[in-house]
């Protein structure tokens, strides 16, 4: 059996660096020899999470973004933390359609895609000192499938 | 991004990847000529695309709504697994429903106006 694994990676919250981040994340993930579906839901709820502490954190301030990622036999968990503003309601924030965005273009399905994409989400917030996200992903192996 | 245009429906090749970051430019270039008169029905080609997220699905409203202001009809064409998913989890494939091509969209289209 492999040993466990993990990587952290510290990004400047920019825009241009969301496909950066998606890629780190599905890069550290293919060692568990996921199918191309999984690294696609990888890669998508990563995505919403780091767009969402660009977009809502630091609203279009400079921060950083801390990515961690673990590996436990062929189960993913994946961290995404920003120490922007925060998230007054959670609960509030975690339901489908809910956005602060009001020019229509945000549709507030990003923590429903995280949720419907990964196995479980875990969200940590505290107004004024960030926001946490825990993903978890159990990995089958192309081999394990059919 | 490329576009063409074909009695009045705007056809939109995306390609890459849509995410926050290439929105804006697209949201941008696309609402550009969908204000003209000469577009009334629009076309999402997502053939080429290798990423969507949420941020895309913003997008496809967002013209939705332009669109519906003119009487006119959203189309998407997709083939690919993983953007087929999110549209359909977000309930955009039911809405404005997805073709395999570009030319059954056309056709879609055509066939509703003869209705």
């Amino acid at each position: 059996m492999k040993a466990d694994n993990y990587i952290n990676a510290t990004i400047k919250g920019l825009p241009s660096n969301e496909a950066l981040s998606r890629v780190i994340v599905a890069s550290f993930a293919s060692q568990a020899d996921p199918t191309f579906e999984q690294i696609a839901d990888i890669k998508t709820a990563v995505s919403e999470a780091v767009t969402n502490s660009i977009v809502h954190g630091y609203e279009g301030e400079e921060g950083e973004i801390r990515i961690s990622c673990r590996m436990h036999r062929n189960i993913l968990t994946v961290e995404i933390e920003d120490y922007g503003c925060g998230i007054e309601n959670v609960e509030q924030a975690r339901q489908p359609l809910f956005t602060t965005n009001s020019d229509g273009e945000r549709t507030g399905m990003g923590f429903t895609v995280m949720e419907l994409f990964m196995d479980k989400v875990e969200v940590y917030s505290k107004p004024n000192q960030g926001t946490k996200v825990i993903m978890i992903k159990r990995l089958m192996a192309h081999s394990e499938e059919s | 991004m490329t576009t063409e245009l074909k009695n009045r429906i705007l056809i939109a090749h995306i390609d890459g990847e849509l995410d926050h970051y290439s929105a804006s430019e697209i949201r941008r270039k696309l609402d550009r000529e969908i204000t003209g008169c000469s577009v009334k029905h629009l076309i999402f080609d997502f053939s080429d695309l290798s990423f969507m997220d949420s941020s895309g699905l913003g997008v496809i409203i967002g013209r939705y709504k332009k669109i519906k202001e003119k009487n006119g009809k959203v189309l998407l064409v997709c083939n690919k697994a993983h953007v087929d998913k999110l549209l359909s989890v977000s309930g955009l494939k039911k809405l404005l429903g997805v073709n395999k091509t570009v030319e059954g969209a056309m056709k879609q289209i055509k066939e509703e106006k003869k209705i």
